[in-house]
């Protein structure tokens, strides 16, 4: 860590003067590649802060002494003392701090929902409306500048080892959180991930324009360099199995998250053409269809291409379709804009690359052509009813109102449940709606003694900071556990 | 990495070999598969086990040379080489049990598939009749290690230069024409010849099961490139089979599906082999 960082010159405090907080300034925008250039490419589209930028955007925070930021945000980061930290040009310490509460800093600093959770808590808002410190930026920013000036390896001396053996399986982010905090405490750990890259979602489901597969694999590395030992290619429940799993270790956590893709029944729709979002995402983001004449895994360059949904991955997914050439790429969702579960910055993102978005309007069949691919959707225009169970307004099909779309490409985005993977091969664990795993939500134990379980295992798909967090919980819970010499095992409430 | 033990040519564009991948020779069932990719960017494809060392900690797997990556592996892929992943083992092991007789055919590659399943029936106490068929005695491998496994053994060749001339379908329909028991019918082989075993056996009122090869990615049940309609109902092959009721499949749609990516694995052989006729240019 030999680079020299002058602070006054980047225009933050230096050791011993006080700083004077400049909220009532504007946030600080990001720099975004242009949307007429980014859609001919999968390089990032927000560029992220410059070192004088990020100590710009610090010197806005107040440092509370009672952050309200702190609270929100589900993992709990120092908030104050990190940006703190910046401000004063330490930018390693900073991403050392943020270490303590969040193994994955570069990722949740970039697809965090912030706006609903730290950022929308921000005293700032209060005085200065909708310029909260721009959190999620700054831990960005400190991730990075630490993985660019370091090794990105663990520096801090790990607890004398326990003797203990835990299996962590699936390698999100909630397995890869568990892992760091076990290994932290002192416990042996295995993670197994059952394809050959470990990330989970954010390797095959979030694409590399909105996250870098490289941050992923520090991230990684980062988690490796804690001691534990990560193995791709072991499908628990084949490869190894849950057996020998349940004899072989003290504990286990499954993160085996919700990778089993949704369909919705109709007519057609194994047609040639009409993907599950798990497969178009795959096949671009892991197996790198987009880089062609490198990659082996093929695509079919969407035309005219129509997603249904209209949440995180349907977005994902309508972008990646611009940018694999299509003409037109249209989001079709059953409900309102204002229904829409996709996050702010994506749609405004997806909209300014072109993105069509068509509310109000449910498929109810596929028309293909003679070899089987497709070559329409046909809609039902929908009305809102009364709020359903969701509290969102139910939608209701309007009588003769179908119409055909033509399409080349359907990518269906409704949602993941579970794999049955390993309920099904485990004895005794006890599952809500066929495949979430049932689990405590303050130890995270399941209904197998030892066994533990979170993420989006347990919850169906949600984010990653909770996955993140439960992660975190859950091997504190473990450590009481394998810590108790009477291995008190409270089946979930 | 999983590093080849050895590897040969069994006839031509056929090739065998071994991998060494201790956790998945250790609990392989007859029917499984592995997934196989060659480098960091290749392809994941599935093949299935042909057999398994779990002492050596090794597998077999035999697979035809048809496109870009069985081809790289048959060329480029040798002894003492490693393959970057090798995942498995996946499926749901096909059904054993004492059926009684069991005629178990393979066509063509189909021939190594059957190898663990015939094995495993007949350690099961079933009376094995394999029907192996080949296009021609010089694309013959392994029936000496099927006639080891079975308690007859019928060959057929398309043209006639090896055993009976004709299909293994012609010579199921001999077994049956000629009164011959049969409580369970297996067929794997090029999805053509799955077809026309079922059309056939349809009327017989013999249960008949096909291992479906769909295009696949992940092989755990995540992607759904491998779905297909079974009895009306949309099944994940890598999950949920890869072996069904042959009566049930959706046989239309199994083959339109295999089509999905025809044009795309043409122009990325073509790809290929460009990329080697101008290096071998270069070096020139
Ligand atoms: C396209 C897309 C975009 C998204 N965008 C965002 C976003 O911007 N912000 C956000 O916060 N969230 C986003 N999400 C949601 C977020 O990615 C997930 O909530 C989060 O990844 C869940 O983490 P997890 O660790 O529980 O599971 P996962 O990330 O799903 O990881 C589970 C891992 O377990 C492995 N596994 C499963 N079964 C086995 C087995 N039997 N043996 C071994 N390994 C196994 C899987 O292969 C996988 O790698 C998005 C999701 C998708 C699909
Ligand atoms: C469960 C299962 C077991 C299999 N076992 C064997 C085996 O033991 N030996 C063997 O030689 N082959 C086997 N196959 C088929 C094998 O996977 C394909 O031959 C292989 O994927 C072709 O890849 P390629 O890149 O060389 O050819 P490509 O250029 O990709 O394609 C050539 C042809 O192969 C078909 N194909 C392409 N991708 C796949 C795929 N992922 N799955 C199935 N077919 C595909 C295409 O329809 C095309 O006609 C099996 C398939 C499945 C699903
Ligand atoms: S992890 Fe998410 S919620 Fe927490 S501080 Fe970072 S961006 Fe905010
Ligand atoms: S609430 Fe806002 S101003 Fe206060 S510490 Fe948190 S980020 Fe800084
Ligand atoms: S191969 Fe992906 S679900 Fe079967």
């Amino acid at each position: 860590m030999a680079d020299a960082i002058d602070i006054v010159e980047l225009g933050g405090v230096k050791e011993g003067d006080k700083k004077k907080p400049r909220s009532k300034e504007k946030r600080l925008d990001i720099a975004c590649q242009d949307a007429k250039e980014r859609i001919h490419n999968y390089n990032e589209v927000a560029l992220g802060y410059s070192p004088k930028e990020a100590v710009a955007e610090s010197m806005r925070c107040l440092e509370c002494p009672k952050p309200r930021c702190m609270v929100a945000c589900p993992v709990h980061i120092d908030i104050p003392t990190f940006i703190g930290l910046i401000s004063r040009g330490k930018f390693h310490e900073a991403a050392e701090d943020i270490h303590k509460y969040n193994a994955l800093p570069a990722v949740c600093g970039r697809v965090c929902p912030q706006e609903n959770l730290c950022e929308a808590a921000c005293i700032i808002n209060d005085t200065n409306p909708h310029n909260p410190i721009a959190i999620g930026r700054l831990e960005r920013f400190c991730a990075d500048y630490h993985f660019l000036h370091s090794d990105g390896e663990h520096a801090a001396p790990l607890k004398p080892a326990t003797g203990y053996k835990v299996c962590v399986i699936g390698s999100g982010p909630s397995g890869l959180s568990c892992a760091a905090d076990l290994a932290k405490m002192g416990h042996k750990v295995d993670l197994f991930e059952a394809l050959h890259k470990p990330g989970g979602v954010m390797m095959y489901g979030i694409p590399e324009f909105r996250l870098p597969k490289a941050i992923v694999q520090k991230e990684v590395n980062y988690v490796r360099s804690l001691g534990v030992n990560i193995e791709c290619n072991v499908v628990v429940g084949r490869t190894l199995p849950v057996k020998e799993v349940l004899d072989g270790y003290d504990a286990v956590y499954v993160a085996s998250g919700a990778g089993y893709p949704n369909m919705m029944g109709i007519p057609g729709e194994n047609l040639n053409g009409v993907y599950s979002a798990n497969e178009f995402l795959t096949r671009v983001n892991l197996m790198q269809a987009w880089q062609e004449g490198v990659a082996g895994t093929p695509i079919r360059r969407p035309r005219r291409c129509v997603v249904v949904g209209a949440g995180f991955t349907a977005f994902d997914v309508v972008r990646i379709a611009l940018r694999l050439g299509a003409q037109e790429a249209r989001i079709v969702y059953r409900r309102s804009r204002d229904e829409m579960p996709g996050r702010g910055e994506e749609i405004e993102h997806a909209e300014q690359e072109g993105a069509i978005i068509t509310v109000l309007t449910n498929p109810v069949k596929y028309l293909g052509d003679e070899n089987g691919f497709v070559r329409a959707v046909v809609v039902q225009k929908m009305e809102l009813g009364e709020p359903d169970s969701s509290g969102r307004r139910r939608p209701i099909p309007i009588k003769d109102s179908e119409y055909e779309i033509p399409c080349d490409t359907v990518v269906v985005s409704i949602g993941q449940t579970p794999n049955v993977l390993i309920p099904s091969n485990m004895p005794g664990l006890k599952t809500r709606w066929g495949s979430i795993i049932q689990a405590n939500r303050e130890t995270y134990m399941t209904t197998v003694p030892k066994v533990f379980a979170g993420g989006d295992a347990i919850t169906g798909a949600a984010t990653v900071i909770l996955a993140t967090r439960a992660g975190r919980e859950a091997a504190r819970s473990m450590d009481a556990y394998l810590r108790d010499p009477a291995r008190a095992w409270y089946p979930p409430a | 990495m999983y590093a080849i033990t050895s590897k040969r040519t069994l006839a031509k564009g056929v090739i065998e070999m071994t991998v060494q991948a201790p956790r998945v020779a250790a609990h392989h069932k007859p029917g499984q598969f592995v997934i196989v990719m060659s480098d960091e960017h290749g392809e994941r494809i599935p093949l299935t086990i042909a057999d398994s060392d779990p002492q050596k900690g090794e597998i077999t797997i035999v697979f035809l040379e048809v496109g870009k990556t069985t081809i790289q592996l048959g060329e480029q892929f040798n002894a003492g080489d490693s393959l970057f992943a090798v995942v498995g083992p996946l499926g749901t092991p096909t059904h054993v049990e004492k059926f009684g007789t069991v005629v178990v055919i393979g066509g063509g590659l189909g021939v190594a598939p059957i190898y663990p399943i015939c094995k495993g029936l007949k350690e099961a106490g079933n009376r094995v009749v394999a029907i192996v068929g080949y296009r021609s005695k010089d694309l013959m491998f392994w029936h000496d290690r099927i006639a080891s496994v079975s308690d007859e053994m019928l060959v057929t060749t398309d043209d006639g230069s090896f055993g009976e001339k004709g299909l293994v379908t012609d010579a199921l329909a001999k077994l049956h024409d000629g009164g011959a028991k049969m409580d369970r019918i297996i067929a794997i082989g090029p999805p053509v010849m799955m077809r026309a075993v079922s059309e056939k056996t349809k009327d017989w009122g013999v249960s008949t099961w096909v291992s479906l090869n769909t295009i696949m990615i992940d092989g755990t049940g995540m992607c759904g490139g491998c779905r297909v309609h079974i009895g009306g109902e949309t099944k994940f092959v890598c999950v949920d089979g890869p072996d069904f009721d042959a009566h049930k499949v959706d046989w239309g749609e199994m083959f339109a599906r295999m089509k999905g990516y025809a044009k795309e694995e043409r122009m990325a052989l073509e790809a290929d082999h460009k990329c080697k006729l101008a290096f071998e240019a270069l070096r020139r």
